[in-house]
């Protein structure tokens, strides 16, 4: 009997609200759908809408679901930036929603509180995907990053990870950390000292993944498997000096990689400052355009499922 | 000056709060939603002399019997709180406070990019993921916090 869908009609707000199973299932989907001839698959969301409400900036997030909607022959409407909303009068979030939702059938949407993707949802009638909320989560990232872990090694269980850079603020560290839990990995944290995870962490996670902190990325880079690389956030700072204290604080480059395992992959959520110098762009290490397409397989099978068509 | 001279008259029927920590009153009232409004008799005694505590608030509030739920909203602020259900001038009921499961508009998120301190119709609510030591986790941005931290 085929498994029920677990994200049919469903909010995507946190990665843990989502089984090791529920996350395999969505990984075979994106498998199928990105196999699936184009006269198929074009037809799968045809006639369904999704509404993109980005009150922050957002390139690869808000292309790619616009590109995975597109792709299984959906449209979009949305706006990019709040400036072209009536949120530039005054208009409240929740009054935001719900006008949205009137029109479209699934909304992603991205902001820069924390939390707002948790009370978007409770106000909205239609599924809601988190598309990044403020330091808090950005779900479907650690999604697509967790699938393209499986596809470049096969397995998540048994590696060695590291994320490196801005631990603190990157909500796309916290997404991944959780996804992370539901494996059988080991976690290694690397960062300046004040940009260390937040204590939710080890109260969420202390028992369910082995994680440990670090500072010195070339001490660690011979043992992982995967390096996740992040940006330091500037615009999460509440004071800019402690950004200046702590930016172009790593650098993954060539000569540092000759420490790594050869099959070592390296991930990034991007966009990038100078975290990884260009050069790395061309070498067998790097996996972050990758895992940029992957992004828009992976969401159109979320998109898929949610809306729940047969495929 | 005795404790027992202190206190102010008996009630006939209603709810006594006992014990609270001394000064603490008034944010009581405020945490149990009462406003004085609503037209209820209403005794306060701050700072009276207390044998077990060395001081003490008192909140009397006759014809009105308040439940667990309702006072169990003030047990991080005044933990050592007592209550009394009187009626007909005895004491049909006499309780300890305890930790809920949640917190609902009571404490402000103290993370200022918490999207309840910039939605101004949200109530704030915390889930208590762990009683002793007490903690609260903020439902929206997922912020653990000790008591001392929203209060």
């Amino acid at each position: 009997m085929a498994k029920l869908n677990p994200f049919k009609n469903k909010d995507v707000i946190l990665i843990k609200d989502f089984t090791r199973d529920d996350l395999f299932y969505l990984f075979q989907k994106a498998d199928k759908i990105e196999r699936m001839p184009e006269r198929d698959r074009i037809c799968l969301l045809n006639g369904k809408i999704l509404g993109y409400l980005f009150f922050e900036p957002s390139t690869r997030t808000r292309l790619s679901f616009e590109a995975a909607m597109l792709w299984l022959g959906g449209r979009t409407l949305g706006f990019a930036e709040p400036k072209v909303s009536s949120v530039e009068k005054g208009e409240s979030l929740a009054d935001t929603i719900r006008t949205v939702e009137n029109y479209v059938d699934v909304i992603v949407m991205r902001h820069s509180k924390d939390g707002a993707a948790s009370f978007a949802a409770e106000i909205a009638s239609k599924p809601l995907i988190n598309g990044g909320s403020g330091t808090e989560e950005h779900p479907t990232q650690a999604m697509l990053d967790l699938y393209t872990i499986i596809k470049e090694k096969g397995s998540i269980d048994n590696l060695k990870i590291g994320l490196l850079g801005d631990l603190k603020y990157g909500r796309t560290v916290y997404s991944l950390l959780y996804g992370l839990s539901k494996f059988n990995v080991e976690v290694k944290l690397i960062s300046h000292p004040i940009l260390r995870v937040r204590r939710e962490i080890f109260f969420d996670l202390e028992k369910k993944v082995k994680i440990s902190e670090h500072d010195n990325l070339e001490e660690i880079l011979p043992d992982l498997d995967v390096l996740y690389v992040t940006r330091i956030q500037k615009e999460r700072f509440p004071d800019l000096s402690e950004y200046e204290r702590v930016k172009s604080s790593y650098n993954v480059n060539l000569k540092i990689l000759q420490k790594a395992k050869d099959d070592l992959i390296i991930l990034h959520p991007f966009p990038r400052i100078d975290e990884i110098s260009p050069e790395v762009d061309s070498s067998p290490h790097a996996k972050y355009f990758k895992q940029m397409l992957n992004g828009r397989i992976l969401r159109s099978a979320l998109l898929a499922s949610i809306l729940d068509v047969p495929f | 000056m005795s404790e027992k001279e202190l206190i102010v008259q008996k009630i006939v029927e209603g709810t006594v709060i006992d014990h609270i920590e001394a000064g603490k009153a008034l944010h009581v009232l405020s945490v149990l939603g009462i406003s004085g409004e609503e037209g209820k008799v209403i005794t306060i005694a701050m700072n009276v002399p207390s044998k077990k505590y060395g001081k003490k608030d008192i909140i009397k509030i006759e014809n009105a019997y308040l439940s667990p739920e309702i006072t169990n909203k003030i047990s991080l602020i005044s933990p050592h709180t007592t209550v009394n259900i009187i009626k007909n001038y005895k004491v049909v009921e006499k309780r300890a406070i305890e930790i809920p499961d949640e917190f609902v508009g009571i404490f402000k998120c103290p993370n200022p990019n918490c999207i309840t301190n910039s939605e101004e119709t949200m109530a704030t609510k915390f889930y208590v993921p762990s009683k002793n030591p007490p903690l609260l986790r903020c439902k929206y941005c997922g912020r653990i916090y000790s008591p001392n931290e929203v209060m």
